[in-house]
């Protein structure tokens, strides 16, 4: 199945998308937004991946040797750090919010509100 | 169905609003799935770009794990602004999670939390895995130009072993162990190491981050020229930052009170 790692791609967005559009809880919204970051992580590893490859890494074997692509593996590997800033960041101004507002329900929260 | 909020005026039903979703969701997956199928088959193509690096990484720069090679050497310049995400997030977060003027920080408040709370044996482990924890960090990151690892992977490893010293001890065993001005100054230097770096490759070789040092032999811990030294950089840098992360957590969970809460 070809096609298969594109489905689970689309389907964990799809699915992060429907628990920040459901979210009652502030922390579940971050946890979703993280969820649907970590679909770019599992395209980007399906689009370097090649049939029978190794992984890029030649300490004992000869560099010849087919490998999936380093490149979206690095790629990946930036993806996870700018997602840990984001949760952290996300997580820091929800906590602002619980202080100022005492609470974590996104629908409480009112644009016009003091 | 749980409660609901009041609505105010204008504003949809929870299960308006989910409908509204499903159907926007039903049209977003068939345009993605159906650009994704239009790729080529990813089983049999390497891209060029990737093929071509994994043929020439260790001979060009004696470094045998490749996505190493990538992150530190070809695509240096943009590590160094991933870096620098890294280090804007954490100073915002410091700002975000400072004490505020209402509330103060309240020292004796901890005692009451975490005096016998925590069992002898999770005591035990944590204090017997802590300096593992540190060697794993330092492995990983020294031979991040070897085998898989690096210092994004190590610095997060690294840092991890403080919440270890906390889940052991308490928080001003934590506290002694993590002087913040220092913490604080290794981040920087690492920030400021990797930028250093890469100006001494404009320096000795001629461009922004090119690999100015002896590459050595493939497989030898000294060897690559500069990634394992921008490796260490980043490890710096990144366990600098989540511990500075994860102290302001903390903080505001265990000794940041509103003022009036905390005097009455």
């Amino acid at each position: 199945m070809s096609v298969l790692p594109y489905v689970v791609a689309v389907w964990i967005c799809l699915v992060g998308l429907y628990g920040i559009v459901t979210s009652r809880h502030l922390l579940h919204t971050i946890i979703c937004v993280s969820v649907v970051q970590s679909s770019t992580y599992v395209l980007l590893l399906a689009v370097g991946y090649r049939q029978g490859g190794v992984a890029p890494v030649f300490v004992d074997i000869p560099h010849t040797t087919p490998a999936v692509d380093p490149v979206v593996q690095a790629l990946t590997l930036t993806d996870v750090v700018v997602g840990g800033a984001v949760t952290a960041l996300l997580l820091a101004i929800a906590v602002q919010i619980e202080k100022h507002l005492h609470t974590l329900d996104p629908d409480e929260l009112d644009p016009l509100r003091d | 169905m749980d409660e609901q909020p009041p609505r105010r005026p204008g504003e949809l039903s929870f299960a308006a609003r989910r409908r509204l979703f499903l159907v926007g969701a039903a049209g977003l997956g068939a345009l993605l799935l159906w650009g994704l199928f239009g790729l080529p088959d990813y089983r049999d193509v390497v891209p060029l770009y990737g093929q071509v690096i994994n043929h020439s990484a260790v001979e060009e720069r004696s470094s045998t794990a490749v996505v190493s090679a990538v992150n530190f050497d070809y695509r240096g310049f943009d590590t160094l602004g991933e870096e620098f995400i890294l280090f804007a997030a954490v100073l915002v977060l410091a700002l975000l999670l400072r004490r505020l003027s209402e509330e103060r920080r309240d020292r004796h408040e901890w005692k009451a939390r975490h005096e016998h709370t925590t069992s002898a044996a999770v005591r035990l482990t944590c204090a017997a895995l802590v300096g593992p924890t540190v060697l794993l960090a330092v492995y990983i990151t020294a031979h991040g130009h070897l085998t898989p690892g690096g210092g994004f992977q190590g610095g997060v490893i690294a840092a991890t072993a403080l919440l270890l010293v906390y889940l052991g001890s308490d928080y001003p065993t934590m506290q002694r162990l993590r002087p913040l001005p220092l913490v604080e100054t290794a981040k920087a230097a690492g920030a400021l190491a990797f930028v250093l770096l890469g100006l001494a490759g404009l320096i000795f070789a001629g461009a922004f981050l090119e690999n100015f040092l002896p590459l050595g032999t493939p497989g030898d811990l000294v060897a690559a020229g500069t990634i394992p030294l921008l490796s260490v950089a980043v490890g710096l840098e990144v366990a600098g930052g989540f511990v500075l992360l994860l102290s302001e957590f903390l903080d505001q969970l265990l000794v940041i009170r509103r003022k009036q809460e905390a005097d009455s």
